[in-house]
């Protein structure tokens, strides 16, 4: 979905501000909220991408507004609901009216150690053979999608070189519509500055982007 | 919720808007455990490993082992993955790492344009302004003005590369190893590896810092 969670490019909204003295968290309750979406989303009752697409789904003026904990949270609510889990009577009185759901696994406190240094990885095997190799000259193709998507508007249409095979992966843009992952290949793809922006700013000489197969076609083969 | 008392406190602006948050993720928390959704020992678990146990002096130790070892810093940028879990630093949000090696022509930094990914395992969580839009969307197009911001100059012949974290691949940056530094050891070498100098939005500290007291801790690995 083309949305304003797709910034790359854009120069309005000012000055980064970088605090060097910054707290990790400002507030009791964003350590709660963060600590909460990785627990709920370690449920299996919605996968990353979903997740995903329901923060880069909220309305436009909160999303750039409300703060990045209060989109995790407002994205959890959402999910919650969608989901069934929780009605907004419950969130609201903060207690259990109707009966709970069974949800696939409960991260537990004696396996938060391991699950977090497991991880997720996303690579699955294929007997595809990739499309594209190290050298090809690309074109990013111009999809835009209705539903979740990887592909930042910016690179739409530009031409860029294969810089690198990172192995097939779980395709977000379909994991996202809960149909099952079907895995693509995954490139590293190399864009001249020029070629995006047109007069390239000073020093900046390339962008790279990572892009699954179907959004690149074949453009000049090495 | 362990310590909300304590906390209503400190806000000195939108004091209603920010408590009315706290209640709102309290009220959350408290349904979520109701139904058996979430064990909070395992939010409690969460919260330590990514405030206290997880943080960029992982990532400092994996620079500073690539800077006295060539054998490790071939490795590393071959398969980051591999070389970064050898030092035991593994899992959610690092599952597959690619090392980006800065030269006196080519200074790399890392965004994520269309959310907030970040190499937990190496740097924890993102600081703010990382997830920031000014950041996220004028470094791709504008990186030298994004550097001035940090204090960040770099020699007219130094080019800057930008990688966009658009799928599951995440990034980390090696930084120079700065001048004068023979004669440390590993351990004082990672004491100048800072977070921003693996993003890329800031150089390794010069030695001068190990013993300056007015170095900024914030700007030390914790």
């Amino acid at each position: 979905m083309n949305g304003v969670h797709d910034m790359g490019g854009l120069e309005c909204f000012g000055a980064i501000n970088p605090d060097p003295n910054e707290p990790l968290f400002h507030d009791e309750w964003e350590r709660r909220v963060l600590a909460l979406t990785v627990c709920m989303g370690a449920t299996g009752e919605w996968n990353l991408d979903q997740g995903r697409f329901t923060r880069e789904s909220l309305p436009p003026v909160d999303y750039l507004s409300i703060g990045y904990y209060r989109i995790w949270l407002t994205a959890l609510e959402k999910l919650l609901v969608q989901r069934a889990l929780v009605s907004r009577e419950e969130m609201q009185q903060g207690m259990c009216i109707d009966q709970s759901k069974t949800v696939k696994r409960v991260l537990q406190g004696a396996d938060v150690n391991s699950a977090m240094r497991a991880g997720a990885p996303v690579e699955r095997p294929t007997t595809q053979s990739a499309q594209f190799s190290i050298g090809d000259v690309v074109r990013v193709e111009n999809l835009n999608k209705t539903g979740h998507t990887r592909l930042p508007g910016y690179i739409k249409g530009h031409l860029g070189v294969v810089h690198r095979v990172h192995g097939c992966h779980v395709f977000a843009d379909d994991n996202a519509l809960g149909t099952g992952e079907n895995p693509q290949w995954l490139y590293n793809i190399k864009f001249e500055a020029q070629e995006l922006w047109g007069e390239s700013r000073s020093q900046a000489a390339h962008v790279h982007v990572d892009c699954w197969e179907p959004y690149i076609k074949m453009e000049r083969a090495t | 919720m362990s310590d909300d008392h304590t906390h209503d406190h400190h806000h000195d602006h939108d004091h209603s808007h920010l408590d009315d948050t706290a209640l709102r993720v309290r009220s959350l928390e408290t349904v979520l455990t109701a139904k058996g959704y979430i064990d909070p020992e395992a939010l409690n678990r969460l919260i330590d490993t990514y405030e206290n146990q997880v943080g960029p002096k992982n990532g400092a130790a994996v620079v500073a082992r690539a800077w006295v070892d060539d054998e490790y810093k071939k490795w590393l940028l071959t398969d980051a993955t591999a070389a970064i879990a050898s030092l035991d630093f593994s899992g959610r949000q690092g599952e597959h790492m690619v090392v980006v090696e800065n030269t006196p022509t080519v200074h790399n930094m890392v965004v994520c344009t269309l959310c907030s990914c970040y190499p937990w395992p190496v740097l924890g969580l993102p600081p703010t302004w990382y997830k920031s839009a000014p950041y996220r969307s004028r470094v791709v197009i504008d990186p030298a003005s994004v550097l001035t911001e940090f204090d960040v100059s770099l020699p007219a012949a130094t080019s800057i590369t930008v990688w966009d974290s658009t799928a599951e691949v995440r990034y980390l940056v090696l930084p120079m190893r700065p001048n004068n530094t023979e004669e440390l050891t590993e351990e004082q070498l990672a004491l100048l590896v800072t977070r921003d100098s693996m993003i890329g939005t800031g150089l390794a500290l010069t030695v001068d810092h190990l013993n300056n007291a007015d170095v900024a801790t914030d700007q030390l690995p914790s």
